[in-house]
Formats: C-alpha cells, structure tokens, sequence
C-alpha cells in the first residue's frame, strides 16, 4: 500500500492546478511530516545549534580567565591551532590511533568469527567469552587494564611473564612498564579487547548470511578453502567489514575514557577529543578550543562523506 | 528435498576429509575465547580477594575468596548516588529517545515523507559530529540556564546521542511490518496514534527492545558529557570511577570490585540479549 500511495501522490501533484487538490496534497504532506518533526527538531536544536555556535566563538578573542577581554580575534585562533604543536600531534595520534585499533580489531574479529563459524563443542560458551569485553563500561575496562593487567609490579601481564620465566627456568623475566615505556600500544591494547568483539559480531553475522550453495557448488568443482575465502567468503563480507570500519571509526576517533583513564593524555597519547577538552577546562581559552572544533568538525565532515557513501550503497542493496 | 539430504552429506564428507583439522580449530577457538574473558575473569577474582592477595607478582589465583572488596567499595565514598544517577540518566533518556524514534521511523519508513533517504542521512551525520565540538556551547548553556550539575540535561543530551542509532534500527524493524496488516488498520479509520499502539508497537516489541538495549548501554557507559556536565549533585556511576585514576596503595581490589558492580547492569542485559546487540550494534543492518 505505501509503495504504491507515494508515486500517485506525486503524480497527482504533477497535474493542472486544481486548488482544492493541491491543498489536500499538502495537508497530508503535513500529516506525514508531522510524526517526524519532534525527533528533527530535538536534534537540530541540542546537536546543529552548538555547532553554530562554535563557529561563532572560534573567531572570537575569549578566555574564561579574562573575562573583560572577549572581542573579535578574526583567524588568529585558526593560526594558533594549527601552529601548536601539540594540537598538530594530537591529530596524527588521533589518526594512529583509530587507524591500528579499526584495522586490528577488525582482522581478529574476522579470524575469530570464522572459527566461531563452525559448530564444535561449546561452540556458544565460547561466543558468550569473546563477547564479555564489549559488555564491559569502558571506564571500568581502562581501569582494570591499567592497575590490575599493566601495573609493573603487580599486574596480570608481568605476573604472568614472572610465572612463565620461573617455570620454565630462565632466571628473572622481564618486568616492562607498559604505560611508561609503549603508552600508545597500552591505549590501543585496551581499545582492541574492547572492539575485537563488536567486529566479530557483526562479521559473524555476516558469516551467516552466506549463500551456503554457492560454497557448495564451489566444493564440488573441487575449490579449495583458501579459494571459497578468497573469491567467495571475502567478497560477501565486504560490506560487513565496511560497516565494522565505518562504526567502529566513528566511536574511536572520538574516544576519551580510554586516553583519560590509562596515560591522562600524557606520553603523547592525547588525541584530539582529549586535547580540546584539556583546552577549554584546564586553559580556559574558549576561542582556541573553538577553533580546534571547527577544524575537527571539517576533518569529520570530510571523512564522513566518504562513510556515508559507504553506508549508502548498503542502504541500496537492501533495497528499500 | 535434495537440498535436506546434500548438507548432511557435505558436512560428514567435510569432517572426515578434516577431523584432526577440525579438533584443532575447536582448541583455537576454546583457547581464544578464554584469552579474551581472562582480563574480565582476572577483574571479577581480584574484586574477590583480599587487598594484599590482590597485589603479588606472581598472581595468586588460588588465595581465599572474600567480599572485603566490594564492603570497601560500598562502604567508603557513597555510590549509590552516581548509581541511582547512571540509572536514571539511562532509563529516562532510552525512554524520551523511543518517544521520539518510533514516530519519526514511522515517517521515514511506512508512510515516508519526501526526502526521507535525506533525513536519515542527516540523522546519522549527526553522529559523526565529534562530540567535543559541540561541548563547549553545550557547556555555557547550561551554565547559563543554572542547568549544570543538573541529570534532567544530561537526560537530553543522552537523547540526542542515541536519537539517530535509534531511527535507524527502528527503521529497518519497521520495515518488516507486513503491509496488509497496516491496510486492515487503514480501513478501519485508525488514527495515528491507535496504529502506533495496537499495531506497531506490539509487532516490533522486539526490535523495541533491541534499540532500548542500546541506547541504554551506550548511555551507561558515557564518560566525557558526564564529567564535564556533573559534579557532586548529579555525578554518574563513570564520573564516579574516574575517582580512582590516580590511586595509589592497596586498593586493587576495591577498583575491582568498582568496576564490576558498576558493570554488572550492562554484563547482565548485554548477556541476555546477544542477539539484539548484533542487531542494535549495526543498526538494524545486520539481522
């Protein structure tokens, strides 16, 4: 009924100027509207307004510790932004980081997925263990990694390497300082338990889908199972693994429990979510944290029209 | 018929061409299942055991059992108020978010209004927004409208963080609602609102469900509107454990125990709807 009522609509609407028809046209296009307009207006107003107004601040000369010095500052706080130093490496950490958590999440998720992609013993216990990480507040998750499994002292991971060493006898083991000594690697470490089993997730699921004839048909013209991944299983994943970058970029770029929580930005860890919060409440300066907005918004927005693409050549083959 | 008989065939003919190949796979899979549960395993042992149990190198996985953790956790700084914060901010937001989702999935899926590709498009880009751009206005508002410290507006911002995730799942749950019933409804002279109750709503009960699990979780879990938004009043259960960053001394197992009743809400839903998360997680993409 619906897809056949929206091409006589607008039909109807094509044809000579009948006045009362036009504004029972226009009526029902109100009625259609109207269940929709609280959700657009509640988001326009609490998540495009803010922006307008960043914008606006981003030109102005403004920080909370001088609170008579707030005027029109033009580019300038552009040209300190990206001049800084720190704010230029905290885009290139933001960018490593996103990068290795997506891609190394997503290649476990897809090896795991494929072992969970057969029936064994247990096959849903084991499910249920890989998931456990996803279900777990990423606070809690980041403060568990960095006090109970990287502490040098009396974490998880030096126990172990303190255990392996002395069963195995090799004298003392190595008792590294992750968060001092590979900051960035802890940051990514805890992200990648955490992502590894959303990528898992929705590639099995992807898994699953699968026309198993074809694989079938593949089997008796005697392909084998290096052939059916390449050609047959990697090609119908693609979308899933797609959809697994896209979502899950879009949740780490703008990650902050993880980089608060385990190195509070330090050794170069500060991404970007990171720094402009650093800049507007420990600095103050409302204009430069603006500017430092805008660009994020512009890098977003950039990236985002590449995504969004993707996302909509899903929507297409869905088809509807 | 002929497709019944083929795939047991296949499968034993498959086994006995790889049986040790199989047994070996299944050990791959056992191993890293209990890889990734470890670090969760070793947070629910130590939040057990005693502080001076908790702190040794190396681990010691047999040391008796206690509560003495979560005593400290509930006995010391007061969580209950984040508690009952994290709770209300969550409920009350997936509950506003839903109000607002299943109308507008309506409009853009059963009866679509023009344009309505280009609406949930902007519904998504919304979420590729970074947060933290819009922070800071979000920040001076509230400070302006007295509204700091304050759940009811971390209630609105939770909204709007999961609106758009919630359109599109809803979307594509309504999707599935079978046309002829909508057409019974129609000549029936349903208004809206009676479609919306006696119809809609009792057919996609669980792809509802679905999208409040989400939304619940992700509300649960949010950290960075939280901490700048709250202080004592309204602080959440995340801003809450945000105490313990800098912690020094023996306190691992009171962390612990911290992290796992402050997780247990979302291990115990997202346990129980495995299925749903798939489902939630690509937004009613990936059935």
């Amino acid at each position: 009924m619906n897809a056949v009522s929206v091409p006589d609509r607008t039909r109807s609407r094509q044809r000579p100027p009948d006045r009362s028809a036009v504004a029972v046209a226009r009526a029902s296009a109100w009625a259609r509207r109207l269940p929709l307009l609280p959700a657009l207006v509640f988001m326009i107003v609490v998540t495009q307004l803010p922006f307008v107004v960043t914008l606006g601040i981003s030109f102005m000369r403004w920080n909370a510790l001088y609170p008579d010095d707030i005027g029109f500052a033009g580019v300038s706080n552009f040209v300190t932004v990206l001049t800084d130093p720190a704010l230029r490496s905290s885009v290139w950490t933001t960018i490593v980081l996103t990068v290795t958590v997506v891609l190394v999440s997503l290649v476990l998720g897809l090896a795991i997925a494929l072992l969970l992609d057969r029936s064994f013993r247990g096959r849903g216990i084991v499910r249920t263990m890989v998931i456990a990480p996803f279900l777990i507040v990423p606070v809690a998750s980041a403060l568990v990694w960095k006090h109970a499994l990287l502490n040098p002292e009396y974490g998880l991971i030096n126990g172990v390497l303190t255990w392996l060493w002395s069963v195995l006898g090799l004298g003392p083991a190595p008792q590294p300082d992750w968060v001092s000594d590979l900051p960035l690697v802890s940051v990514e470490a805890a992200l990648i338990w955490q992502w590894t089993p959303f990528m898992m997730l929705i590639l099995l699921a992807g898994l699953t889908s699968r026309p198993l004839d074809v694989v079938e048909a593949a089997t008796v013209d005697g392909a084998g199972s290096w052939a059916i991944f390449r050609y047959l299983t990697l090609p119908h994943l693609r979308r899933y693994l797609e959809l697994g970058a896209l979502l899950g970029s879009i949740y780490i770029v703008q990650n902050f429990d993880a980089v608060f929580t385990i190195t509070s930005g330090g050794l170069g860890t500060a991404n970007l979510p990171y720094t402009i919060y650093q800049t507007f409440f420990a600095a103050h300066d409302y204009g430069q944290a603006s500017a430092a907005g805008v660009i994020v918004v512009i890098a977003t927005i950039v990236i985002a029209n590449f995504a969004l693409r993707t996302v909509s050549s899903l929507l297409k083959e869905e088809g509807r | 018929m002929t497709t019944i008989t083929a795939a047991p065939a296949r499968r034993a003919r498959r086994s006995a061409r790889t049986g040790h190949g199989a047994s070996l796979l299944t050990l791959l899979a056992w191993a890293v299942g209990l890889l990734f549960v470890a670090p969760a395993a070793w947070m629910v042992l130590t939040s057990l055991h005693s502080e001076s149990a908790a702190a040794t190198n190396p681990p010691s996985l047999g040391a008796p059992l206690t509560l003495q953790g979560y005593q400290e956790f509930f006995g010391g700084q007061n969580p209950w108020p984040p508690l009952i914060n994290s709770a209300m901010a969550s409920v009350f937001s997936t509950v506003l978010v839903l109000l607002l989702a299943i109308p507008a999935a309506y409009a853009l899926s059963i009866k679509p209004v023009r344009k309505a590709r280009d609406v949930l498009f902007f519904f998504l880009s919304t979420k590729m927004l970074p947060v933290v751009a819009g922070l800071l206005p979000i920040y001076l508002v509230a400070q302006r409208l007295g509204a700091l410290d304050n759940i009811n507006f971390l209630v609105l911002l939770y909204a709007s963080m999961n609106l758009p995730i919630a359109v599109w799942m809803m979307r594509s749950f309504l999707a599935e609602v079978p046309v002829e019933v909508l057409e019974a409804a129609a000549i029936d002279g349903a208004s809206l609102f009676t479609v919306m109750r006696r119809v809609i709503v009792p057919l996609t009960s669980p792809g509802i469900a679905a999208t409040a699990l989400i939304c619940f979780i992700f509300s649960w879990n949010e950290l960075l509107f939280a901490r700048v938004l709250t202080g004592v009043v309204a602080g959440t259960a995340p801003v809450f454990l945000t105490g313990f960053v800098t912690s020094q001394g023996l306190f691992l197992a009171k962390v612990c125990a911290a992290a796992v009743a402050i997780s247990l809400p979302v291990l115990v839903a997202g346990f129980a709807a495995q299925d749903k998360l798939v489902q939630g997680l690509s937004l009613g993409a990936v059935k």
